[in-house]
């Protein structure tokens, strides 16, 4: 039997808990989950996901007669200083972040309906996740049945978050009434580089999906779906297979859900690193262990998709949206968010930025809100440049319009997507030709090679792209027609989104494009051919810039100026380094 | 002429019986890469044309066809990573190794490769040995590293 009532209890206990999600551990986690357990201290230690603050791991929470204090960066080696603290009872203040989340200006903004218990319960805990109301959801969803469901969801308005917003309910109700064999799919395929919210949900609160599909297979009175993920997320993998198993001990999975007439059953589908199963039909190809090819729809994969039977793909993140509608009914999920995008986002910010991490925010937040407030502005010593939203298949968010909403129609009246969520910050010191021709080679590579405007035209655009970045000639108009016709004709989302990067930048910094091509010039100094090193009057004469440099063209008697010898510079940037006294500079 | 087999070609009628992604990375599991003797095996086993795991093994790119060395060094060229200049890190471990991207050291001790994200956007640039992920990389500290791996 579950004990809910006693996980309750502990949860409100004094406890420590230790964020171990794949982004805790690379900041060291383990050892200091060790340490600490190691310590006698007389309180559990437990593991928990990740609450977002990646910027701040290791975390580790201490919660002590009520009391509830954060503390990040606690690396191995500072852990011993925040043992001595719990002992003797004191709050180590060099390691304090805040005693509560809301307390910390990183969460102000923020609105954590989904990512609730994400690093607060253990993932593995099923009776710590209903004490949460966990699987309250699923039981509303068994009162109201499949056509109250459908509805409960169609009343919330709730657009799949997986980028293209497509009404949910409306995707369940193609396959909701169809007779015989279907299948529903979780994607958690997420190749696009700078996204990670459904690894952290994965990992963090595997039971909150389980719950979605299982009130998605009431809905469209379906009895097996799938997770496809990443094999690149090995730990999310992990802590899906033992959700599963647990959720089937106990009855929310399996034949006869909770004892009523309803049956489920998931499976995981590992992907093998191919940003192109993102894509639907891909993903099903990939399900079926076949080359994760696109193909033309329609047939759409209601109709004819896993196996050829009608099929339902949400991603990671609706299937979490889900358990938050049936929870808290739909006239209290619209109330969050914009009139026609009601709930949340979670979004992931990373790049140039001084707190980067994951982020709950009601969908119509300012950028300005993500990158100042939430995201802590830019480092010190850089400006902000653009945002870039959506991965390869977005676009970039310039300076003048900051005040843009984070919605999926403002974002498209840019020319960007809000894609899966994925917002990378750039400052100054990033060229905006070299960002696109960095997504350019991205999704060429990437590209399935099926169909030719996406397989040679994404290879052409890159070409001119790097020739742009050597300051050789390109015709821009050339540029764009090229874009604008992989995007009118390739064949899946991958090639007529690839061209995105290119056309948004081209809207918003065209400039840049044009010095690189006339005047041959990068001004953030990062298209090597474009660059000359460069030694000032500051020079001290010490001779580190010439004993590092790989091809030895810089020479000089000590203390006096030294210089370099431009023919045979390879423009490694290694002088620039490890200048003392910062006398090198970039032209 | 056509060539004459013991078994017919043809699927398992259950196609769920089998998922070839799912066999293949067993196969990878357990020798680290996939052999082509190992490959003909399957194909023979479960009766699907050789060309069809082929095509399978070579799209995704979590497949290797050639023995791996020791250490393969991933260095993270995801957005964040890439902002952050993760393209000087291999350069610089490019120069240090005598070694292209793709390639082996002579010796097989260590390989160089690219990854598109690992999900360490946080603590880009994020560079990755085998299965440790290692971020916020200096130049310095890939060094070090490359010391200690030798």
């Amino acid at each position: 039997m579950i004990d809910v009532i006693n996980a309750k209890k502990e949860l409100d206990s004094d406890r420590i808990s230790v964020g171990v999600g794949t982004c805790g551990l690379s900041a060291g986690a383990g050892p200091v989950y060790d340490a600490l357990k190691k310590a006698n201290l007389k309180i559990p230690v437990e593991k928990v996901g990740c609450s977002g603050m990646c910027y701040n791991e290791p975390i580790v929470t201490v919660v002590k007669s009520g009391k509830q204090s954060i503390y990040g960066l606690v690396t191995e080696d500072k852990v011993g200083t925040l043992i001595d603290c719990i002992k003797s009872g004191r709050v180590c203040k060099e390691l304090l972040v805040g005693t509560s989340l809301d307390k910390i200006p990183y969460y102000k903004k923020q609105k954590r309906i989904v990512m609730k218990n994400c690093g607060f319960i253990d993932p593995l805990n099923i009776a710590q996740y209903m004490s949460q109301g966990g699987y309250g959801a699923l039981k509303k969803a068994i009162e109201l049945g499949q056509d109250g469901v459908l509805k409960e969801v169609e009343a919330s308005g709730l657009r799949g978050r997986g980028g293209a917003g497509f009404p949910t309910a409306r995707k369940w109700g193609f396959i909701a009434h169809v007779k015989g064999k279907k299948y529903l799919v979780a994607n958690g395929d997420e190749g696009d580089p700078g996204a990670f919210m459904n690894r952290t949900l994965m990992e963090s609160d595997p039971f909150k999906i389980l719950e979605g599909m299982a009130i998605g297979a009431i809905a469209t009175d379906c009895d097996e779906g799938f997770i496809y993920t990443r094999a690149e997320y090995p730990l999310a993998i992990k802590t899906l297979e033992q959700a599963i198993c647990l959720a089937r001990k106990h009855g929310f999975l399996g034949n006869n859900i909770l004892g009523t007439k309803y049956n489920f059953d998931v499976s995981i589908r590992k992907g093998a690193g191919a940003f192109v199963c993102g894509e639907e039909t891909a993903l099903i190809h990939s399900i079926e262990g076949k080359r994760g090819n696109p193909s033309p729809r329609p047939p759409y994969p209601a109709t004819k998709g896993v196996y050829g039977k009608p099929t339902s793909v949400n991603n990671i993140g609706t299937w979490g949206h889900v358990v938050a509608v049936l929870k808290y009914g739909a006239k209290q999920f619209r109330k969050v968010g914009t009139k026609k995008t009601p709930g949340t986002k979670v979004i992931c910010l990373a790049g140039k930025i001084n707190r980067a991490g994951i982020a709950e925010v009601p969908i119509g937040t300012t950028i300005k809100d993500i990158v100042y407030s939430i995201g802590g502005g830019m480092p010190k010593g850089t400006t902000f440049k653009a945002a870039l939203t959506g991965g390869p298949a977005g676009g970039c968010v310039p300076k003048t319009k900051l005040n843009t909403r984070l919605d999926y129609e403002e974002m498209q009246k840019l020319g960007s997507i809000m894609g899966s969520g994925g917002i990378v910050v750039i400052s100054n010191e990033s060229c905006i030709v070299d960002i696109a021709r960095y997504f350019m080679n991205f999704t060429q590579e990437e590209s399935c090679g099926k169909c030719t405007p996406c397989r040679e035209g994404t290879k052409r655009l890159l070409e001119m792209l790097e020739r742009i970045t050597r300051g050789e000639k390109v015709e821009i108009l050339a540029l764009r027609q090229l874009a604008e016709f992989v995007r009118d004709n390739s064949l899946c989302g991958l090639g007529q989104n690839a061209p995105n990067p290119i056309l948004s930048t081209l809207r918003y910094f065209e400039k840049e494009y044009i010095e690189h091509i006339n005047k041959h010039k990068c001004k953030s100094g990062v298209c090597k051919d474009l660059i000359t090193y460069f030694i000032t009057d500051k020079c001290i004469g010490c001779g580190m810039c010439a004993k590092n440099c790989p091809v030895a063209t810089i020479s000089g008697i000590p203390k006096e100026r030294y210089f370099i010898h431009q023919e045979k510079c390879i423009k490694c940037g290694t002088c620039y380094g490890v200048c003392p006294v910062k006398a090198i500079i970039k032209k | 002429m056509v060539e004459k087999r013991d078994k017919p070609i043809c699927y398992l009628k259950d196609p769920k019986l089998h998922n070839l992604i799912a066999a293949l990375q067993k196969l990878q599991e357990k020798h680290g890469y996939l052999r082509v003797s190992d490959l003909k095996k399957l194909s023979h086993e479960k009766g699907i044309p050789g060309t069809d795991i082929y095509g399978v093994a070579t799209f995704y790119s979590q497949f290797q066809m050639k023995k791996p060395a020791k250490y393969t060094i991933y260095v993270c060229t995801g957005t964040a990573c890439h902002v952050n200049r993760s393209a000087d890190i291999i350069q610089f471990i490019e120069e240090s190794l005598q070694i292209k991207t793709g390639e082996t050291t002579k010796n097989r001790l260590i390989k160089l490769d690219t990854v598109n994200c690992i999900g360490a956007c946080a603590k880009a640039p994020a560079i990755m040995v085998n299965d440790h992920v290692y971020g916020q990389m200096t130049k310095a500290k890939v060094k070090e590293l490359i010391l200690k791996l030798r």
